[in-house]
């Protein structure tokens, strides 16, 4: 996974709430490995017409946000289903960071892991950034993960809440699976303790 | 004397293998759960040459791919599809898991055969690759979601890293009255706490309403936690879950049951204990509900009328709802029950089990669908034992389609679609714009309002239908 510090970009605005991972990437393209590069189906349905024709009046398409690396969204982004594909979709498109009042609790999570930064701000201050770059001279943002802060267009400054853990994550590009693979002698010592504590755990069927 | 625990704490706690000190927490994972979507999970092993670790806890069958007119995958003409119900029969004999595969009549929807085997056991940390998890709750068990990345670390590990969430508790005070399911009670609470209310919580259904619903209603229940933003939903085990796990295939027999229970009956939450939030919903007012935009928080009443954006203070939540009444191509003011319906789905993880029918096909029974409709059962088990009881007849006379088990038109991924501009009753759990189908205008329901949908052409207050309102 790549490290993430920090990043100065275009912010794109997408004031809708209740984003859902079902508009960030439609069910249909689930099948396809990552190699097939979920950023062209990235909001599909909202960015393009059934004739592959972009919509002009969808945010993504105007030229104001090209190269737009940091998503500006509202309240619950990233709702509904647990597809890490939603992180693919936006990381492969190029967003390194998403800022929000809330996050769905899986997507939030599952951003951690491909190295896409999610920020919670309280609402009053995502609403005015986002109509900070909607409006100023300038789109552009900087969030700094080290220094947990995110500078906008006409003098927006705000400082952000992360865990520890999972700042530290993002700053070192750390893998998951390998740290915990080594603890392996303290996770068998937990489940041979679990496994005798709840041995009924242990009933077979015929497969 | 230790604090007053919640459920949710002692099972918590049972399943920490460590704790970091900035506030990471490596937990043990009971039991693994995985479908035809779990794929990428997968491939990391591969990939890493590394093995399963705990084949014995880890349990799959093929579900969202899967065709329902046919158990012969062959027909599928998708390449793209037929190959993520291959992998997963590959994984389980290359891994060496239990796998329900499509010809085993013990397949169907993960989320409705976990409970049915009793691999659903309460006390036990359970995960799978699907945000729906949160059902298996229903039984006592801490149940969530994952992404494709944690998938993978829990095959490797058995563990999984998480922050502890916080704790809300949804009272649900009174008595339902006639014609009020579980489902009206989880979509009512999902309006008033909204799509985001449970956000960081896991949440505990308790009171009255809960303890009286069965095992079904329960598992419907806890089913559309998600939606309320919840990771987890759960209610505590009692006499109900204990009838209901007796005699499964994987439940405990003779001294272990015993000793078992000993167990399940030290979970419910201890009195005194103190939850982060608390939330009261009268059940007595609740009527059968309906979701009328593009969020499950978007609800009301079928007595109610589709709602006014210009009523709403304001701007960007006005902006929002006139967007979801446009994809929804519907107007402020119309009575619910002048909305016609184009299509009819009765089925998914929220409801396809044998009760689900039973209420659907009691309104069904005797008369005709006027409109195309279909029952998706939700595994092969549920779809005996209704042919068993004669249901599939009281569908079939009325001219709605009777299918094979499988997640179907809830998500659309085998191909079962709602087309652009159509609108569909569904008992499914989410009305995202093109969840069922590009352009596709769901609301959900109950199984007994969607068949009372199916008979009428449009969403008719099902009470009326059964002579009780």
């Amino acid at each position: 996974m790549e490290k993430f510090k920090r990043i100065d970009a275009v912010g794109l605005p997408v004031a809708s709430p209740n984003v859902d991972t079902d508009q960030i990437i439609p069910a249909r393209y689930l099948w396809h490995p990552r190699s097939d590069g979920y950023g062209q189906w990235l909001f599909n349905d909202l960015r393009f017409s059934e004739d592959g024709k972009e919509k002009p009046g969808f945010v993504l398409n105007q030229a104001r946000y090209s190269g737009a690396k940091v998503l500006v969204g509202d309240r619950n982004f990233g709702c509904g289903s647990s597809r890490e594909h939603a992180v693919w979709a936006l990381y492969d498109h190029g967003f390194r960071v998403v800022i929000a009042p809330s996050f769905g609790d899986i997507f939030y999570n599952n951003s951690f892991k491909q190295g896409l930064l999610p920020v919670v701000l309280p609402e009053a201050e995502v609403t005015a950034l986002r109509e900070a770059i909607e409006r100023g001279n300038s789109t552009q943002v900087s969030v700094d993960l080290e220094a947990q802060t995110v500078t906008g267009p006409g003098g927006f400054t705000a400082r952000f809440q992360i865990a520890p853990f999972q700042k530290k994550k993002l700053l070192e590009g750390l893998d998951d699976i390998a740290l915990t693979l080594g603890l392996s002698d303290q996770i068998a010592a937990f489940e041979a303790g679990f496994d005798r504590e709840l041995p009924w755990l242990g009933v077979t069927q015929p497969r | 004397m230790s604090a007053p625990q919640t459920l949710f704490e002692k099972i918590w706690q049972r399943h920490v293998i460590l704790e970091r000190e900035d506030g990471a927490v490596l937990l043990h994972v009971a039991r693994h759960l995985i479908h035809d979507g779990s794929a990428a999970g997968f491939r990391t092993l591969r990939e890493r040459g590394l093995p399963l670790r705990r084949p014995d806890r880890t349990f799959g069958t093929p579900d969202h791919y899967v065709p329902t007119t046919t158990r012969d995958m062959a027909t599928v003409t998708e390449g793209g599809r037929r190959d993520m119900v291959a992998a997963l029969d590959k994984n389980a004999r290359d891994f060496g898991f239990t796998e329900f595969g499509l010809n085993d009549a013990r397949q169907g929807i993960i989320h409705v055969i976990g409970p049915e085997q009793g691999i659903t056991q309460p006390g036990l940390l359970m995960v799978c690759g699907d945000s729906h998890t949160a059902t298996h709750g229903a039984l006592g068990a801490l149940a969530f979601g994952i992404g494709a990345s944690e998938v993978a670390h829990v095959l490797a590990t058995q563990t999984l890293w998480q922050a502890k969430p916080r704790s809300m508790r949804v009272n649900v005070t009174g008595q339902l009255g006639p014609g009020v399911t579980a489902k009206d009670v989880i979509i009512a609470i999902i309006a008033q706490v909204s799509a985001a209310g449970g956000t960081g919580h896991v949440i505990e259904y308790a009171g009255p309403v809960i303890r009286a619903l069965s095992m079904e209603g329960r598992l419907t229940l806890c089913n559309m936690s998600i939606e309320a933003g919840a990771r987890a939903g759960m209610v505590a085990p009692d006499d109900v879950t204990y009838a209901y796990l007796k005699g499964r295939p994987y439940a405990p027999t003779g001294e272990a049951w015993d000793e078992a229970l000993v167990f399940w009956r030290s979970l419910p939450s201890d009195e005194g204990a103190v939850f982060d939030t608390d939330v009261t919903v009268d059940g007595s007012a609740i009527a059968p509900m309906l979701t009328w935009g593009t969020s499950p928080e978007s609800a009301g009443p079928i007595t109610g009328r589709v709602p006014d954006p210009a009523a709403e203070a304001d701007e960007e939540r006005r902006a929002s709802m006139q967007a979801a009444l446009d994809y929804m191509g519907l107007t402020a003011g119309t009575r619910f029950t002048d909305i016609p319906v184009d299509k009819v789905f009765i089925g998914s993880c929220t409801n396809s089990r044998i009760e689900d029918l039973r209420a659907a096909a009691a309104v069904v029974k005797g008369r005709k669908a006027t409109t195309w409709a279909m029952v998706v059962p939700g595994s092969g088990l549920v779809k005996a034992q209704a042919e068993a009881e004669g249901l599939d007849r009281i569908f079939l006379e009325a001219g709605i389609e009777w299918r094979h088990a499988g997640c179907s038109m809830c998500v659309g991924m085998n191909g079962d679609l709602v087309a652009a501009g159509e609108r569909c009753a569904s008992t499914s759990n989410r009305n995202f714009a093109g969840r069922q189908g590009r352009g596709a205008r769901t609301h959900l329901v109950s199984p007994a309002m969607a068949a009372a949908a199916a008979i009428a052409g449009h969403f008719a207050d099902v009470r009326e239908m059964m002579g009780a309102a």
